[in-house]
């Protein structure tokens, strides 16, 4: 660990179309923020002050999604411009919640909302950062937590990447000792087929996981929608079950087509 | 099968309340059956009150259900999601800590744990047996694992004879069950108005002697002998207790490996309620500025990604390999490592795996007969 200031690494923290919730994963760190300061220097940082949108960095983290044409051209800046670039969160790993509209025409919805639709600048669907640039590494979630940043980080400094943990959200249920919801109380828990990375939070409070980490790896949709069937949900509620902040992603919008329904 | 040796005596269960005052008098937290999320699990209890009475638990393929004992007994239910394998063998736990001093030196420091002394009350035989080979393995001379053996080192158990057997139970055809034989410092059997008690340790001697209890009578005797035989009689489902090494062996390319992996799910909760399985991975986290780093040990699974990456390579990237290596290795390649099968009979991954698999009907379908 280098003691001189001047050989900091710089780091940027930009975001796309997404709600700004993946950067309180560092604002929320408190305190352990400062410690993260000594070693990195935030040359861009909008949320927490730093504003240098051209700066070139070494990391850049990027939240949001690209869902317009200005969101294409900075992608594109940002990429020239940094030496890493690490997508977070669940807009930049797979589009986001607002992929959704990525199955219907928004365009027409764009002209049912606004007197002038014309000034609307919106890509015809919303998509991942690794479907027009370079991605070195991606953190999943929705919103994606203070640990797999600062994990990120540590493990940059040494130079290394973390270990990509694309596990089932079960393995860290299991870890916390919680007994499987979808057993015991017949819910329908996303676990089976969601990357880990959360700490199972929501089997932790009793309740079915709803897969905001995105698709683990080798994820079972087809099995796992044979369950949900046996606990009783219709085609429409499998569908919405993947049809969610992650819809996106290659493995839960098959799931959701396969499901079938009419929900869209 | 028989009730162990040693003097058998009766605790009322209006004295339940004093084999958790003795422990406790002796340094020990009380680990005993508490609802959790519509299952059964342990968790810590400041005093016998604090037991679930009456409940029973109906298990299929997938499903877990509580139930209302007419009895109104303690331990009508036959198990839970977790055996004892999490008190001894820690899900998550640093194992060292590497610092670098200010000339770049590293320096190395092992961490020991410091478990409280806990006693587990409500242990089942298969619970047991699952702990006798976690023994087995990380006990191994020359190199015991010390994180291992020290937790393992500040357990009092309290086993219960299974009365009532689940639906997924097959310890009698494993030889497991369903009545504690070895391994636990105090044995229960419920009868009508308390436990035929009976110690296995010398720490179990101590806690029964300082009870004060009188002798079972012949006839509570050989009521819990019966009431563990009609334990045994209740199983349904039952695996082949012979070495099933030639038949998993000469059928790794058997249909069944694809048809069962279109079902499983490759989430790993079969592994991880196994009282058995010792997989685990160890991973390196560096902290913020510091020079510090913790090299972390956790349950690993093999149905996840990394257990099977070797020099970067992934040997068995697909579910039907690695459900073929975990039922192998289970029932075929244990027998190797430790003498006798991996698998204790309890049921734990037929009812906990979501997508309701079912080892016995699996092994059925390879091809093995009882």
């Amino acid at each position: 660990m280098s003691a001189n200031k001047s050989a900091k690494p710089k780091v940027a923290v930009h975001k796309f179309s997404s709600c700004d919730g993946c950067q309180l994963a560092l604002l929320d760190m408190g305190p352990a923020l400062l410690d993260l300061a000594e070693q990195v220097d935030f040359v861009h940082f909008a949320e927490a002050g730093p504003f240098d949108d051209q700066a070139r960095v070494d990391l850049a983290f990027v939240e949001g999604s690209i869902a317009t044409s200005e969101d294409l051209a900075r992608i594109r800046l940002i990429r020239e411009n940094s030496k890493m670039l690490i997508a977070i969160g669940a807009c930049a790993t797979s589009g986001g919640i607002q992929a959704l509209r990525n199955y219907a025409n928004g365009m027409q919805w764009a002209a049912q909302i606004y007197p002038q639709p014309e000034h609307i600048d919106s890509l015809p669907q919303s998509t991942p950062l690794s479907a027009h640039v370079k991605v070195d590494f991606e953190l999943w979630g929705c919103p994606v937590n203070s640990t797999q940043i600062v994990g990120f980080i540590n493990n940059f400094l040494l130079g290394v990447l973390p270990r990509d943990n694309a596990d089932k959200v079960c393995t860290e249920c299991k870890r916390r000792r919680l007994p499987c919801v979808l057993v015991s109380r017949g819910i329908p828990c996303m676990g089976p087929v969601t990357r880990a990375g959360c700490g199972a939070l929501c089997p932790g409070l009793g309740r079915d996981c709803y897969g905001c980490y995105g698709p683990a790896e080798n994820p079972n949709t087809d099995s796992l929608t044979a369950q949900f069937r046996r606990l009783g949900l219709s085609p429409d509620d499998i569908a919405r079950r993947f049809k969610n902040v992650n819809n996106f992603s290659p493995a839960f919008r098959e799931a959701a087509a396969k499901a079938g329904g009419t929900h869209d | 099968m028989n009730l162990p040796l040693g003097t058998l005596r009766f605790l009322g269960f209006h004295k339940l309340h004093e084999l958790f005052g003795e422990l406790q008098f002796r340094g020990y937290r009380c680990m005993g059956p508490a609802i959790e999320y519509d299952a059964i699990v342990f968790r810590e209890l400041a005093s016998a009150k604090e037991l679930p009475r009456g409940v029973q638990a109906e298990q299929s393929p997938g499903q877990f259900r509580l139930t209302r004992d007419p009895r109104n007994r303690y331990f009508a239910w036959a198990n839970g999601p977790q055996a004892i394998k999490p008190f001894a063998f820690a899900p998550r736990e640093s194992l060292w800590q590497v610092q670098r001093d200010q000339e770049g030196a590293l320096k190395f420091e092992p961490l020991a744990p410091q478990p409280a002394k806990t006693a587990i009350i409500g242990v089942r035989a298969c619970d047991l047996a699952g702990l006798a080979l976690q023994d087995a393995h990380f006990l191994k001379p020359p190199y015991p694992d010390p994180n291992y053996e020290i937790r393992r080192k500040s357990l009092f158990l309290v086993a219960v004879q299974c009365a009532e057997p689940a639906a997924t139970c097959f310890c009698a055809s494993t030889g497991d069950g369903p009545t504690p034989q070895s391994g636990f410092d105090l044995t229960l059997a419920e009868m009508e108005n308390g436990f035929v008690i009976s110690a296995g340790s010398e720490a179990g001697t101590e806690v029964l002697a300082a009870l004060k209890l009188e002798e079972a009578t012949p006839k509570q005797v050989q009521e819990a002998k019966e009431q563990g035989e009609a334990a045994a009689q209740k199983q349904s489902r039952s695996l082949p207790g012979r070495d099933l090494r030639p038949v998993l062996m000469n059928n790794l390319e058997h249909a069944r490996w694809d048809n069962v992996a279109a079902r499983c799910l490759s989430c790993g909760n079969c592994t991880a309620v196994c009282p058995t399985c010792f997989c685990h991975a160890e991973m390196d986290e560096p902290s913020t500025g510091t020079g510090e780093s913790l090299h972390v040990r956790q349950w690993d699974s093999c149905f996840n990604e990394g257990h099977a990456c070797i020099h970067g390579h992934n040997v068995r990237p697909d579910t039907r390999t690695r459900y073929r290596q975990w039922l192998t290795h289970k029932l075929a390649s244990w027998h190797d490592q430790y003498g006798r099968s991996g698998c204790v009979g309890c049921g734990r991954c037929i009812t906990w795996c979501p997508a309701g698999i079912d080892l016995t009907e699996e092994i059925a379908a390879l091809g093995v007969n009882a």
